[in-house]
C-alpha cells in the first residue's frame, strides 16, 4: 500500500489542475469540467483519509466514503443546472465564450 | 514494490496527464471530454486500490458514464466542435501550471512525510454495499432525504434554465 502523504499529493495535483483550468480557459464547457476535475480531487483526498482510518473489525467506519457518495451528487445536479446556463446563454449570445457574459461584473 | 503500489502509481499518473490534456487542449472540445473520461476512470482505479469498491463503480458510472455523455451532448448540440477563443498567455499557464503541479507533487510527500502512520489494514466489509448501506440510512438518513431534495431541485432548476419560454 502506498504512503497516505502520495494520495494527498495526487489530490492536490489534481486540485491544482482544476483550478488551473478554471483560470486560464475561456470556454465555459471547460471551465465547468475543470470544476468537475477539483471535485474528483476532493473525492479521492476523502476516499484516502477513509481507508486512513477503516475503523475495527466488524465495524468498519464509512464516513468519508458517504461524503463521497454526496460529492457525486451535488456534481451531477451541477452539471445539470450549469449545462442548462450554459445552453440558455448559448441561444441568447451564440457563443460560449465567458468574456462575452460581463453584465454582473462591476 | 508491490503490484498494488505499482498500478496506483499507474493510475496517478494516467490522471494527472489527461487532467492537463483536458486543460490544456485548446483546439477540440471532444477530445477535453474524452480526457476527462480517461481522468474520471483512473481516479476510479485509485478507488479499488484504496479499498472503496462500491465508490469505484458509482464513480465510473455517473462520472465516466452520465456526466461525460451530458458534456458530449452539449457538445455536440450547440456544433461546438473547435474551441474559437484560445486562453490568453497560453505559454506562459503551460509552463507555471507544469510547474505548480511538479512543485505541489514533490512539496507535499516531504511536507507531511511521518506526520501520518502507516495504512492499516482495512476490516472485512470495508467499502463494500453492505456498510456503505448502514452508514448511509442510519447514521446519515438525514442527509439522503437533504439530497433528494437536492436533485429535485436540480431537475425542476435545470428544465427551467434550458427551456425556450416558460408559459
Amino acid at each position: 500500500m502506498v504512503p497516505i502523504e502520495h494520495v494527498i499529493a495526487l489530490s492536490a495535483a489534481l486540485f491544482t489542475i482544476g483550478v488551473g483550468g478554471v483560470l486560464i480557459r475561456r470556454n465555459l464547457i471547460v471551465i465547468l469540467m475543470s470544476i468537475e476535475l477539483m471535485l474528483n480531487a476532493a473525492n479521492v483526498a476523502l476516499i484516502g483519509f477513509n481507508r486512513m482510518w477503516p475503523g475495527i473489525e466488524g465495524a468498519p467506519r464509512m464516513d468519508g466514503q458517504v461524503f463521497v457518495l454526496m460529492v457525486i451528487t451535488v456534481a451531477a445536479c451541477e452539471v445539470a443546472v450549469g449545462l442548462g446556463i450554459l445552453i440558455s446563454m448559448f441561444r441568447n449570445r451564440d457563443s460560449v465564450n465567458i468574456d462575452e457574459v460581463n453584465l454582473l461584473k462591476w | 514494490m508491490e503490484i498494488s503500489a505499482v498500478l496506483f502509481y499507474v493510475f496517478a499518473g494516467l490522471a494527472v496527464i489527461s487532467a492537463l490534456a483536458m486543460v490544456l487542449n485548446v483546439r477540440n472540445t471532444v477530445a477535453a471530454a474524452m480526457s476527462l473520461v480517461v481522468t474520471m476512470v483512473s481516479i476510479g482505479g485509485i478507488f479499488v486500490l484504496l479499498d472503496a469498491y462500491l465508490v469505484a463503480a458509482l464513480q465510473i458510472m455517473v462520472y465516466g458514464g452520465a456526466i461525460v455523455v451530458l458534456f458530449l451532448f452539449v457538445v455536440m448540440l450547440l456544433n461546438l466542435r473547435t474551441d474559437d477563443f484560445p486562453p490568453v498567455g497560453l505559454r506562459l499557464a503551460k509552463l507555471g501550471g507544469g510547474l505548480l503541479v511538479v512543485v505541489v507533487v514533490s512539496a507535499i510527500p516531504r511536507l507531511l512525510g511521518g506526520v501520518f502512520p502507516e495504512i492499516p489494514a482495512a476490516p472485512t466489509g470495508y467499502g463494500g454495499y453492505r456498510a456503505l448501506g448502514i452508514a448511509l440510512y442510519t447514521d446519515y438518513v438525514l442527509l439522503v432525504e437533504m439530497v433528494s431534495l437536492l436533485l429535485l431541485a436540480a431537475i425542476v432548476g435545470a428544465l427551467i434554465l434550458a427551456k425556450r419560454k416558460i408559459d
